[in-house]
């Protein structure tokens, strides 16, 4: 079409055009839920049963949102290769907010990309977030010791050996303060009880882990969980032979139809649903956010099989608690070298700063971290 | 005198021009052979698409959007190029003697691990240029040992090389995470295990004007350089000897074990040099992310380019733009990220097949030439 001749019709055309453009350029992200894209980048497959999958269960709720629209991409390694993807999805598909959702993402590819990106806002699922980073970054994560410490209190109670299995990843803070929580719930029920862990180093080593749970397995365990990237092979193992167990960041609840006590789960759809609506009322979104029962960012997977009556009641009530904001760290509370953490009689808030700093596993929890 | 020298000159010519053209007509099969190759595996990848119900010119138009079709889409297209190339010469030097490298995966990570360790004490004191060419020096100098090894390991030992270096990659992996979540982290950064930082000032920039950064240019003068070096020099018309027939390097006195070693030393330098710029121009530091695999598409982009250091630079960016578009496709096409993978799998198996087609076309051959 020339610039110079303009017919009622090309001015109407363009005269729309220059509108879309501008509700599009101009005020942009702060655009209404009637135009949003949504990127999500995942570090590996959707349905992993775990860390994955429950961000691919938050983004399946967000699709559902009208004039939402979510692009997403999986097996995106942390490398400069997410960076790529997370521009792809800007330059591309007009994203105007991502959410990357794997831990190494963040330093230095979200604070590249937001610096490089200042109309587009970028949320990363992990504690990580500082004053000095980008004002259009940010964290959003969830306390999810809070429901491994309801899953312990059911796990305490469907114990026969009173010994507990736990396969970790890595021995870093947030997986010491779930092993922690975990062993504090089941104490609170069954004083008896030991958490043995046993660390496999990676975030995801399918054969190591089984290893770990069949070992634990034949140290006596009777119930088992987890925390690691995809807790698919713990569980299948725990059920392949015969024992009980709690699942860990999705729901695995259909791999253990027998065993399956509950899980520890995120519930991403609160904080995706939740951001979208925020920029649908041109409210600027929180740098920083975390929270657990109390603003239903995490949740117990619904009771399966193994779980008996007394379970149930016991880790409804705990969970009750919690969510009223009783704390789980009551002392008298020593670590496994027997260093008191607590008196007796003293408590640490569930959202205490340092317990976000775990360096320690307590008493009660069998295994080392080195 | 005029006549006497004219006839002779004539006939130079005339000789030179059915040389240019028997020429023409030999090397025609080196462009002629991999593009029906790459119709072939395109076709295949057709069908692949066909039986999932996707549509094989939407892939294509994705690929071109996603991987050329845009400015962004070039830079990402060169960004992910970048440590092929050097992954892919890792490979394309020690096949010129005959050995088939598949570590260079190791290298690349040991090299960037050197690098970021030998930072550590330096960062404080060190100007950048200093810094990063003593980084550069590790990486090259441990990538060198590390693939050298391997070398060693099969004139002297006898140790097939392909599975030495497979194997010590995992070694590579292992000194990496002893080293990374033991006596070199960095306890600024709890949750992923890394070297400490260089620091952002003393990180390798990009060309101005885009977001590569300098290691493509590296990157494709090093092609350049080993072409020389395997083209057109003594060293590299021994290397050659060897590679084809080593009884006869042998027996002429080439020194075969010296070759060997030298050439895999070159090759773990470049794959060393890859881990460099993977530390001080996309990390910054050392950590798992180092391994990301660019070792093992090095290979197929050496074995598309027939290992000459010259076509491993367009190889390399052609691979490179699938991958940029892989995430397109994943997004518009609802495909799975492996689909690329599948695409990859197809023209490395199809190419492979096209390599024993060398030669039995008489099309190609001059004439009075015999099979």
């Amino acid at each position: 079409m020339s610039k110079f001749e303009i017919s009622r019709r090309s001015l109407l055309q363009s005269s729309a055009l220059g509108l879309a453009t501008l509700s599009t350029m101009g005020m942009s992200r702060l655009a209404h839920a009637s135009n949003l894209t949504v990127g999500i980048v995942y570090v590996g497959p959707r349905d992993d049963f775990g860390w994955n999958q429950a961000h691919a269960v938050g983004a399946a709720a967000l699709k559902d949102v009208p004039g939402v629209t979510v692009v997403e991409e999986e097996n995106v390694p942390e490398t400069i290769a997410v960076q790529k993807s997370m521009e792809s999805m800007i330059n591309l598909d007009g994203a105007q907010l991502i959410f990357a959702t794997s831990f190494g993402y963040y330093k230095p590819f979200v604070l590249d990309v937001a610096a490089k990106y200042p109309d587009v806002e970028f949320r990363h699922a992990a504690p990580l977030w500082t004053d000095s980073d980008p004002k259009n970054a940010g964290s959003y994560f969830g306390y999810l010791d809070q429901a491994h410490y309801v899953d312990g209190v059911a796990a305490g109670l469907s114990t026969n050996s009173n010994k507990l299995g736990f396969v970790a990843a890595k021995p870093i803070g947030t997986v010491l303060r779930n092993i922690n929580s975990f062993l504090l719930g089941a104490r609170k029920v069954n004083p008896e009880a030991t958490v043995q862990v046993i660390f496999t180093g990676e975030w995801s080593m399918p054969v190591r882990e089984a290893e770990a749970a069949n070992a634990l397995v034949d140290a006596g365990c009777d119930v088992l969980t987890c925390h690691v990237d995809g807790p698919k092979v713990v569980i299948e193992t725990a059920e392949s032979r015969g024992i009980k167990c709690c699942g860990h960041n999705a729901s695995q609840a259909p791999l253990a139809p027998n065993g399956f006590i509950t899980g520890a789960e995120y519930k991403w759809e609160t904080i995706y649903k939740g951001f979208a609506a925020n920029l649908a009322e041109d409210q600027a979104l929180p740098n920083f956010t975390g929270a657990g029962f109390d603003k239903d960012f995490v949740r117990n997977t619904p009771y399966g099989a193994g779980a008996s009556e007394a379970a149930i009641a016991a880790a409804d009530a705990a969970r009750a608690d919690v969510t009223a904001g009783k704390p789980i760290f009551v002392g008298p509370i020593n670590k496994q070298d027997s260093t008191p953490l607590l008196a007796a009689g003293a408590s640490l808030d569930n959202y205490e700063p340092s317990l976000d700093q775990t360096d320690y596993l307590i008493e009660g929890v069998v295994g080392s971290i080195t | 005198m005029a006549e006497t020298t004219d006839t002779p000159g004539l006939m130079f010519r005339a000789e030179l021009l059915s040389e240019v053209r028997d020429q023409l007509r030999r090397s025609s099969e080196y462009i002629v052979i991999p593009i029906l190759a790459l119709l072939v595996s395109g076709l295949l990848f057709s069908l692949f698409l066909l039986t999932l119900g996707k549509s094989p010119a939407d892939f294509l138009s994705l690929v071109w959007r996603g991987g050329f079709g845009t400015s962004f889409s070039w830079q990402n297209t060169l960004v992910r190029a970048t440590p092929l190339i050097f992954t892919a010469l890792c490979v394309a030097i020690p096949a010129r003697l005959g050995l088939v490298i598949i570590g260079g995966e190791g290298a690349l990570v040991l090299g960037g691990f050197a690098s970021a360790a030998i930072a550590i004490p330096m960062v404080s004191w060190a100007p950048t240029y200093l810094l990063l060419g003593v980084m550069a020096l590790a990486g090259i100098l441990v990538g060198s040992l590390w693939i050298g090894a391997v070398g060693a390991l099969r004139h002297y030992r006898g140790v097939n090389e392909t599975i030495a270096s497979l194997l010590m990659f995992y070694i590579a992996v292992s000194i990496l995470n002893f080293f990374v979540e033991g006596a070199l982290r960095d306890p600024s950064d709890p949750n992923k295990p890394s070297t400490m930082p260089i620091g952002s000032d003393n990180m390798i920039g990009v060309i101005p004007g885009t977001d590569v950064h300098w290691g493509l240019i590296v990157g494709i003068a090093l092609c350049g350089i080993l072409f020389l070096l395997m083209n057109r020099t003594t060293f590299g018309f021994a290397a050659q000897i060897a590679g084809g027939n080593i009884r006869a390097a042998q027996a002429q006195g080439l020194p075969v074990g010296k070759l060997m070693v030298i050439s895999c030393a070159i090759a773990g330098a470049c794959a060393g040099l890859a881990g460099f710029f993977e530390v001080a121009a996309i990390h910054g530091k050392a950590n798992a992310s180092l391994i990301a695999g660019y070792g093992f598409t090095g290979i197929l982009v050496s074995f598309l380019a027939r290992h000459n250091p010259l076509v491993i630079i367009p190889v390399a960016i052609f691979l490179g733009g699938l991958a940029a578009s892989g995430g397109l496709i994943q997004r518009r096409m609802d495909l799975p990220d492996a689909t690329v993978l599948v695409l990859q799998g197809l023209l490395f198996i199809v190419i492979l097949v096209s390599e024993t087609f060398y030669g039995r076309f008489s099309i190609f051959r001059s004439k009075g030439e015999t099979a």
